[in-house]
């Protein structure tokens, strides 16, 4: 019976809302999941009396009587967790170094191929390039995504932001009309420094955040804190210190690069991050008793 | 862009399901009628302006420098329909009331007040006025909805004039802009190149022209956008009186 629904929702693929009924069988319906009977690979949101409702939800527990009445609402393309930042960070990575090394038709035709006599651009290209390998080694090993997925509109629109934005800031900084930072090589080693520790940093964060996932299990949720790593100890103080740093990184490529384009985007993602930041620290501070009072959402103190 | 009604969908949603909105507060009711009654004789000055301005002159040419003062005054005054949407009194999104506020301002100081040479051309009345008539009939929809006594004539307006006024404006904006090209480049208008201490450049050249390339998306969506929401109030009035 459950078996001949599943096999006609493939067969249609619903466009709009889609009313289903069934039987809900006794024996089954005590371990049966949502998720086991509809996910084929299509992405729905299963409403039942006006409430959304969870792959996880086993059909006894609805609150339905022998007859359910499930309605559907298609939600397009999706493209799961793992390809959405593969994406969006190979890009980053293969524009700029289009850039540095300077291919045709990008500067004028005697620059092609030619490299800045500038230590700083060399330094510069390193320094983005290996902040995303890290994100991609992040992405693939120690990120642990849920199943959940991202419409395919929004991905198309995040790549657009970051590719393009990653190709306009190369643009200025592998120019050979370049100047290098007004304070030279003592500003450019100093952001350096501070560009290394807050990569670190926000490495030792992710660590931290998905060995949190592990300890507890799945149904213990603890909220972070911060471990011997003296990285985590961000943790004091701010509720997403992956972010603070991310902002961190960013702010000193700026400096280190004395680069306006860089700066804009430096502070469009701080926006972003400080919304995401916030509704993270409501989330916890919502859901544990116990949460530390001292903490901010991503700048200590402030903000 | 002379998008006017864009932002305010929610409101045209609340004259067909008065019942589930909860209005604002009294006090900002208030201040947002004072606000509406102000913008709707700010445009009716400038109307009356480009009127007169014509019939003393006898031509159609120029009339922009009779109207200039007060056309900047009220329509940078705009800007605080911003406020009214973030700060909630007024139902709208403030990135969509944001994006026509900001291309009209832009319009009208960054193009029009910017650029000497343009102020003298035609397009200049076209958009002009398209923008008079439509913010006239807004506002004073607005006035009307906030004191509950609107005129049918005035809704019926409303979502019938940008027909011919939207496209009309448009066409005004974008012969303008196109009017500005040739002196932004010969005299690097608001550009900056390269080399410089903060390696950042600004073509303003190129700007204008994907701003006027950006209208090609824009413009079809907002229209087709308004036309439906022309079929849902007035149809939904049709019935009402029908009963």
């Amino acid at each position: 019976m459950i078996c001949n629904y599943r096999k006609r929702l493939v067969e249609n693929p619903i466009h709009f809302k889609w009313k289903m009924k069934f039987l809900v069988c006794e024996e089954r319906s005590r371990t049966t999941t949502l998720c086991s009977l509809f996910s084929q690979g299509l992405v729905y949101n299963v409403f039942s009396e006006g409430k959304s409702l969870r792959d996880d939800d086993v059909l006894q527990n609805l609150p339905v009587g022998t007859t359910a009445t499930l309605y559907f609402r298609d939600l397009g393309p999706q493209v799961g967790w793992t390809m959405v930042f593969l994406a969006e960070y190979f890009g980053p990575l293969f524009i700029y170094l289009l850039f540095y090394f300077r291919a045709p038709y990008i500067y004028s035709h005697q620059d092609a191929f030619t490299s800045s006599p500038h230590s700083v651009v060399t330094l510069a290209c390193a320094c983005h390039t290996c902040h995303y390998i890290k994100r991609l080694i992040e992405t693939i090993f120690v990120h642990r995504f849920s199943h959940g997925t991202m419409p395919l509109r929004t991905i198309v629109r995040n790549c657009v932001y970051y590719w393009a934005f990653s190709a306009w800031l190369a643009f200025y900084i592998n120019h050979p009309l370049y100047t290098p930072p007004s304070y030279g090589d003592m500003q450019v080693n100093y952001a350096l420094a501070i560009f290394v520790l807050c990569e670190l940093g926000n490495f030792s964060i992710h660590v931290a955040l998905n060995n949190l996932k592990a300890e507890g299990g799945p149904k213990c949720r603890k909220f972070p804190h911060p471990t011997k790593n003296p990285f985590t100890w961000l943790f004091f103080f701010v509720s997403c210190p992956n972010y603070t740093y991310e902002v961190g990184a960013w702010a000193s490529f700026s400096v280190m690069t004395q680069c306006l384009p860089v700066a804009l985007f430096t502070f469009l993602a701080f926006i972003q991050m400080t919304i995401w930041a916030k509704g993270k620290h409501k989330t916890y501070s919502r859901e544990f008793k116990d949460y530390p009072h001292l903490r901010m959402p991503i700048i200590p103190l402030l903000l | 862009m002379s998008a006017p009604d864009m932002g305010t969908t929610k409101t045209a949603h609340s004259d067909v399901t008065p019942k589930k909105k909860r209005g604002p507060g009294a006090l900002a009711t208030a201040y947002l009628v004072i606000y509406n009654v102000v913008m709707t004789a700010g445009w009716l000055v400038i109307a009356v302006g480009l009127v007169r301005a014509y019939l003393v002159r006898g031509s159609y040419h120029g009339l922009y420098f009779s109207i200039e003062k007060p056309l900047k005054f009220f329509q940078t005054g705009a800007l605080l329909e911003i406020l009214h949407c973030a700060v909630g009194i007024v139902p709208s999104s403030v990135v969509l009331t944001g994006f026509q506020v900001l291309s009209r301002v832009f319009l009208t100081w960054a193009v029009t007040h910017s650029v000497r040479e343009v102020q003298s051309e035609d397009s200049v009345l076209l958009f002009v006025s398209a923008w008079t008539i439509t913010e006239i009939i807004r506002y004073s929809f607005y006035t009307f909805s906030l004191l509950n006594h609107l005129p049918y004539l005035i809704k019926w307006a409303r979502y019938t004039f940008f027909l011919v006024l939207y496209p009309m404006g448009v066409t005004g904006e974008l012969l303008t802009i196109y009017a500005a090209l040739p002196y932004v480049q010969k005299t690097g208008l608001y550009s900056v190149t390269l080399p410089n201490k903060y390696n950042f450049s600004f073509d303003y050249y190129t700007f204008l022209i994907l701003t006027m390339v950006s209208y090609i998306p824009l413009f079809p969506q907002l229209y087709f956008h308004m036309m439906r929401q022309r079929k849902k109030v007035l149809a939904h009035v049709e019935e009402y009186k029908t009963e």
